[in-house]
C-alpha cells in the first residue's frame, strides 16, 4: 500500500461518511454539509487517479485536477443556492427541516393559490 | 515503512477523522466549524497528492468561502431541535450505515484495482503547453485544452446567482442582502480588516498573474479578493451592495461575456470555437483570466451573502 491508494480509500470512505449523514440526519443544513463531505471524498479520488498519472515530470496528470477545480467551484455555487433554498423555507415554516405531512396540502387551504 | 507514508498516513487518518466528526456530531454549529477544518486538511492532503492548484482552491473556495456560508446559515437556522421531527430508529439508521458501508467498500475495491500503468493526459498536456506559452499545465488545460468548461463554470455562477436572488421577496429584488457585520465590529476586527485588505489584494492579484507559470489562477485570485470583500463587510466598514445596480450587473456578467466574445471570434480568426489564433494565446488568456477574476470574485461574495433581504434606502 503506497500513499496515493491510501488518499483512494480516505476518498471512498468519505463517500460512504457524507452518504450516510445525507440520508440520515433531519436538518437540512446537516444534510447539505453531508454532501459536501461526499463531494470532498469524490474530488479525494480523482486526486489519487491524477497522482496516479504523473508523468513526463510533472507531479500528477493536469486533467484531473482542472477538472476538480471547476468542481469545488460549482459544488460552490450548488451549496450557495442549497443554503438560500433552506433559509427561504426556515422563514416560510420556521424551522429547518423537510416540511410534514401537515403542510402537504397548501392548496387547499388557501383555495386559490 | 518510510516517514513520507506516516505523514500521508496521518494527513489521511486525520481527514476521515474530521469527516466522521462532522457527520455525527450532535451541534450543528461543531458540524460546521469541523466541515471547515476538514476543508483545510483537505487542502494538505492535495498538497501531498502533488496537486497544488487544487489545495490552493481547496482551501480557499472548499472551505473558506463555503465555511462563511455555513456559518452565516448555521447561525440563522439554529439546531431547530424543539421542532425536529421524528429521527430515524437505530435498526433503521444500522441498514443505511451498512449500504453506506457497502458504497464505499465498492469504491474501495475499484481503488485497489486500478490498473497498475495509469492511464495519463500529462504528456499530451506538456506537448502542446509551449503553443499557449503558458508554464502551468493546469491552467493550459483550464484556459486552452478545456476552455468550454472554464466559461461555462463561471456562468453557472451567474445561474445560481440569479436562482439564489429569485428566493428573495418581491419588493426586497434588486436591495441589498443582509449585511454579514457584527452588531458592534470591535477594534481588533476593524484593525485586522484595515491590514488584511490591501494585503489580500496583492495576494489575489499575484495568484491570478502566477497562475500562468505556478500553482494560482483566476478562481483562487478572485476567491482571495471575495473575502478580503466579505471581510470588509463583517468589520461593517462597507455595506452589502444593492444588488439592483447597473456596475454590479455588468461587473458579474463581464468576464463571462468577453470570455465568450473572444471564444466567438476564435471562428473567424484561428477556425474554431474558442480556439486562439498563434502566438496570441498568452496575451488572450490572460485577457480572460483579469476579467474573469473580477467577475468570479464579485459573483463569489455575493453567493456568499444571499438573497436581497432590504429594500435599497432603509
Amino acid at each position: 500500500m503506497n500513499s496515493v491508494t491510501l488518499a483512494g480509500l480516505a476518498g471512498a470512505a468519505m463517500v460512504g461518511l457524507g452518504l450516510f449523514g445525507l440520508i440520515t440526519h433531519p436538518h437540512l443544513l446537516r444534510k447539505i454539509v453531508s454532501f459536501n463531505v461526499m463531494g470532498g471524498g469524490v474530488f479525494l479520488l480523482f486526486g489519487a487517479i491524477a497522482r496516479r498519472g504523473d508523468a513526463a515530470g510533472i507531479g500528477a496528470d493536469p486533467v484531473p485536477q482542472a477538472l476538480v477545480i471547476t468542481g469545488i467551484v460549482v459544488a460552490f455555487s450548488a451549496t450557495a443556492l442549497a443554503v438560500a433554498l433552506l433559509l427561504r423555507l426556515d422563514r416560510e415554516i420556521g424551522r429547518p427541516f423537510f416540511p410534514a405531512k401537515e403542510l402537504a396540502g397548501p392548496s387547499e387551504k388557501d383555495g386559490a393559490t | 515503512m518510510s516517514a513520507t507514508f506516516v505523514l500521508d498516513a496521518s494527513f489521511a487518518a486525520l481527514t476521515l477523522a474530521l469527516a466522521a466528526y462532522t457527520i455525527l456530531a450532535r451541534d450543528t454549529f461543531a458540524a460546521v466549524v469541523a466541515f471547515i477544518s476538514y476543508g483545510l486538511l483537505l487542502a494538505l492532503v492535495w498538497v501531498r497528492l502533488s496537486a497544488v492548484d487544487v489545495a490552493l482552491t481547496e482551501a480557499a473556495i472548499g472551505s473558506g468561502v463555503t465555511g462563511a456560508l455555513l456559518i452565516g446559515a448555521a447561525a440563522r437556522v439554529g439546531d431547530g431541535d424543539a421542532s425536529a421531527p421524528p429521527g430515524l430508529k437505530p435498526l433503521e439508521k444500522l441498514v443505511c450505515a451498512l449500504l453506506c458501508a457497502a458504497v464505499s467498500a465498492g469504491i474501495a475495491v475499484a481503488v485497489l484495482s486500478l490498473p497498475a500503468q495509469a492511464p495519463t493526459l500529462a504528456p499530451l498536456a506538456l506537448e502542446q503547453l509551449p503553443a499557449t506559452g503558458l508554464g502551468n499545465a493546469v491552467t493550459g488545460v483550464l484556459l486552452a485544452y478545456r476552455a468550454i468548461d472554464t466559461l461555462l463554470e463561471a456562468v453557472v455562477l451567474v445561474l445560481a446567482l440569479i436562482g439564489i436572488w429569485s428566493f428573495a421577496r418581491d419588493d426586497h429584488w434588486g436591495g441589498r442582502p443582509e449585511a454579514p457585520s457584527m452588531p458592534e465590529p470591535n477594534g481588533a476586527l476593524i484593525l485586522l480588516a484595515q491590514l488584511l485588505a490591501p494585503l489580500g489584494i496583492i495576494v489575489g492579484a499575484h495568484l491570478v498573474w502566477a497562475g500562468a507559470t505556478e500553482p494560482g489562477g483566476a478562481f483562487q485570485g478572485a476567491t482571495i479578493l471575495a473575502a478580503v470583500w466579505i471581510l470588509v463587510m463583517v468589520a461593517g466598514m462597507i455595506d452589502a451592495p444593492p444588488t439592483g445596480r447597473r456596475w454590479l450587473r455588468f461587473a458579474l456578467v463581464g468576464g463571462p461575456a468577453l470570455f465568450l466574445v473572444i471564444g466567438v471570434a476564435g471562428f473567424v480568426v484561428a477556425g474554431a470555437f474558442l480556439a486562439y489564433p498563434e502566438g496570441y494565446a498568452k496575451p488572450l488568456i490572460l485577457i480572460i483570466e483579469v476579467a474573469l477574476t473580477l467577475s468570479i470574485a464579485i459573483a463569489l461574495g455575493l453567493l456568499a451573502l444571499g438573497a436581497p433581504a432590504r429594500r435599497e434606502k432603509p
